[in-house]
């Protein structure tokens, strides 16, 4: 297990220093430079020099990129000129919203698909499964900012069931004081996974079904359901942990739409408008913060996988 | 985006010892044709198949066609606020009703969805391009090469994408044309996966080896033998890339990031329909969230059609 842990975080090191390295290239393809972007087209170019001498910019690259990634060391993700604040602020104050949203509507997307691909697979061929799959094919096609206006115009304008948004200044703890104001939300960005989640699980106990060890617990007289659930569910449900690692990118990327649409004062909202400001530094901070918390998340979801599976941990450590 | 399971797979699976004995030796370019032929005709039995594809084609019809039947303008803002009334519902004059600004829709619908298919098609065929010549040479080459080429991929692939493609038009201001450039710079990476593992199965068949103990060039074997014989995963994988390119674009649409005015696109429609959502002006929502949806539906059911083509093409030889 130990091998196995220290060659996965290795390898998480490894992907988390490329991406630093392509957010560097980025900033350094601002047409005009990072001067040119911080002080506005009008700056003569005595002030950009300027301006380039004091932010060490006209030093060579490498050294560059050495004094970002030591600046990183330090949680100095730059510097938000359009806001006259640290882009490292910034982000703090959204960033444990967006992991409530992306935490929240992850759990609701299992607590769902689960079930219903173990049903699935169970009743194979039947009415059940195949409108369960005409409609996960549908929610798959479905953009994730149509599900959420969707989702407004029916519960909250129609119904007024649900607001339409959360409290701008929502504290990530306001789930739990003001929990009607997230049931959209959490609800619009689950929609999106479930549908992945639910076919993948109904191939996992189809596949786990037909394994050597269901035939053996049949022969040896287990009953039907204990076949079932002592055997086939406890093994189909663990390479769910893996796809939950693969699929954070797009979690993530759904989020950022998601709070787009519902107003949540997350990081992806935050990146929006830091878009449509032309602030590039708070956008390429909030895009490294992204990355890095992907790439954690989907650690943490490999290392449980070998916790839980000793298969895995043993062929690793070999 | 929603990410499917199945696409994280190799599409082709490697061929079974069983299959492999079954293999006529010597597969050059040509055997290709008979092989594509029959995906065409286990494509041309899935009715849902072929609805979509029809679908699609009158979809392409409708946007590059239908402007030249049904005249609006789309392009003169001016001349549109003086003419007609903004987000009037449908009537007889304007079918589908007029937007905020006093376009009318189905026109849009046309006008914005030339944007949308021709990005979302080109940047799929640029993304495919590059994602196969990469993914051939690493997969060729092997060794301390593949690893770099792969592990950079792997980084790629960790960033989620709409950051990505945000921080791409953040830094470059969108056109049409560079749109596709930026969509298709975040989309090469799983193709280039998929193709990699296709070459790493294909290179040690015995034609491939043949061919290299005959002296061909390696640029032969990967142009003439492992691209061509990998054509069935290229051409599925392309056609679920059109659905995610477009819906892509229509995300960056929506989040205000679309083609500059007074162009449009799908997606940038829908943001500024969803303004009016409180008003009750559905016109400005439904018709073009349908287009969005039964495109990107279509094209999906056509990807599957395909995948399954060629999982039969597999077996029957």
């Amino acid at each position: 297990m130990l091998g196995y842990l220290i060659r996965r975080l290795g390898q998480a090191i490894i992907v988390i220093l490329g991406v630093t390295l392509i957010v560097f290239i980025l900033s350094q393809l601002i047409p005009g430079g990072q001067a040119r972007a911080a002080l506005g087209p009008r700056a003569t170019p005595a002030q950009l020099r300027h301006f380039n001498v004091v932010n060490g910019f006209n030093q060579p690259l490498w050294v560059q990129y050495w004094h970002y990634i030591l600046g990183l060391l330090k949680g100095n993700l730059g510097y938000s000129y359009k806001n006259n604040q640290g882009v490292t602020a910034l982000i703090m104050n959204r960033l444990p919203k967006t992991i409530t949203l992306v935490g929240a509507s992850t759990i609701l997307a299992l607590v769902v698909a689960i079930p219903i691909g173990m049903a699935q697979a169970v009743r194979r061929n039947s009415a059940f499964d195949y409108t369960m799959t005409a409609v996960s094919f549908f929610l798959y096609a479905m953009p994730a900012f149509l599900i959420g206006e969707l989702l407004i115009l029916f519960f909250s304008f129609k119904l007024h069931w649900f607001p339409s948004q959360p409290p701008s200044d929502a504290s990530a703890w306001a789930v739990f004081t003001d929990p009607r104001a997230f049931v959209l939300p959490v609800l619009s960005l689950a929609a999106l996974t479930i549908a992945g989640f639910s076919r993948y699980m109904r191939s996992s106990v189809l596949d786990t079904l037909t394994e050597d060890y269901i035939r053996t617990a049949k022969a040896k007289g287990g009953t039907p359901r204990r076949v079932l659930y002592g055997h086939a569910f406890r093994n189909a449900l663990l390479p769910i942990l893996t796809l939950i690692g693969l699929t954070l990118p797009a979690i993530v990327g759904g989020a950022l739409i998601t709070e787009d649409v519902f107003n949540y004062p997350g990081m992806g909202l935050l990146t929006v408008q830091a878009a449509g400001n032309d602030d590039i530094p708070l956008v390429l901070g909030t895009t490294l913060v992204a990355t890095i918390a992907t790439v954690l998340g989907s650690l943490i979801a490999d290392l449980l996988y070998a916790a839980a599976d000793p298969r895995i941990r043993l062929e690793a450590s070999e | 985006m929603p990410l499917d399971p199945e696409e994280l797979q190799p599409l082709a699976q490697p061929l079974s010892v069983e299959d492999q004995d079954l293999l006529p030796e010597g597969g050059e370019a040509q055997e290709d044709g008979g092989f594509l032929r029959n995906m065409v005709r286990v494509f041309a039995e899935n009715k849902l198949a072929i609805v979509s594809l029809a679908f699609l084609i009158f979809m392409v019809l409708f946007c590059f066609v239908g402007p030249h039947l049904y005249v609006t303008n789309q392009t003169n803002a001016q001349l549109a606020l003086q003419n007609s009334t903004q987000n009037a519902p449908p009537s007889s004059s304007h079918i589908l009703g007029t937007d905020d600004t006093g376009f009318d829709i189905l026109g849009r619908l046309m006008y914005g969805g030339q944007i949308s298919l021709i990005v979302g098609f080109l940047a799929a065929i640029v993304a495919t391009v590059l994602g196969v010549i990469y993914g051939a040479l690493a997969g060729f080459f092997g060794g301390w090469f593949d690893s770099l080429l792969m592990r950079f991929v792997d980084i790629g692939l960790s960033i989620p994408v709409l950051f990505l493609l945000i921080a791409l038009v953040t830094i470059y201001r969108p056109t049409a044309s560079l749109l596709i450039v930026v969509i298709a710079a975040v989309s090469w990476l799983v193709p280039a996966r998929l193709i990699r593992a296709e070459t790493l199965t294909l290179r040690t068949r015995e034609y491939v080896q043949a061919v290299r103990v005959m002296g061909g060039s390696r640029k032969r074997i990967i142009g003439r033998h492992i691209i061509p014989n990998s054509v069935g995963t290229i051409v599925v994988f392309a056609t679920f890339d059109v659905a995610d390119s477009i819906l892509l674009l229509a995300a960056l649409g929506f989040l205000g990031l679309g083609v500059p005015a007074p162009q449009t696109d799908w997606g940038t429609m829908l943001s500024n329909g969803v303004n009016y959502a409180a008003n009750g002006y559905w016109w400005e929502i439904y018709p073009v969230g349908l287009c969005i949806v039964l495109v990107v539906v279509a094209l999906n059911y056509m990807g599957d059609a395909l995948r399954d083509a060629l999982e039969v093409r597999l077996q029957r030889r």
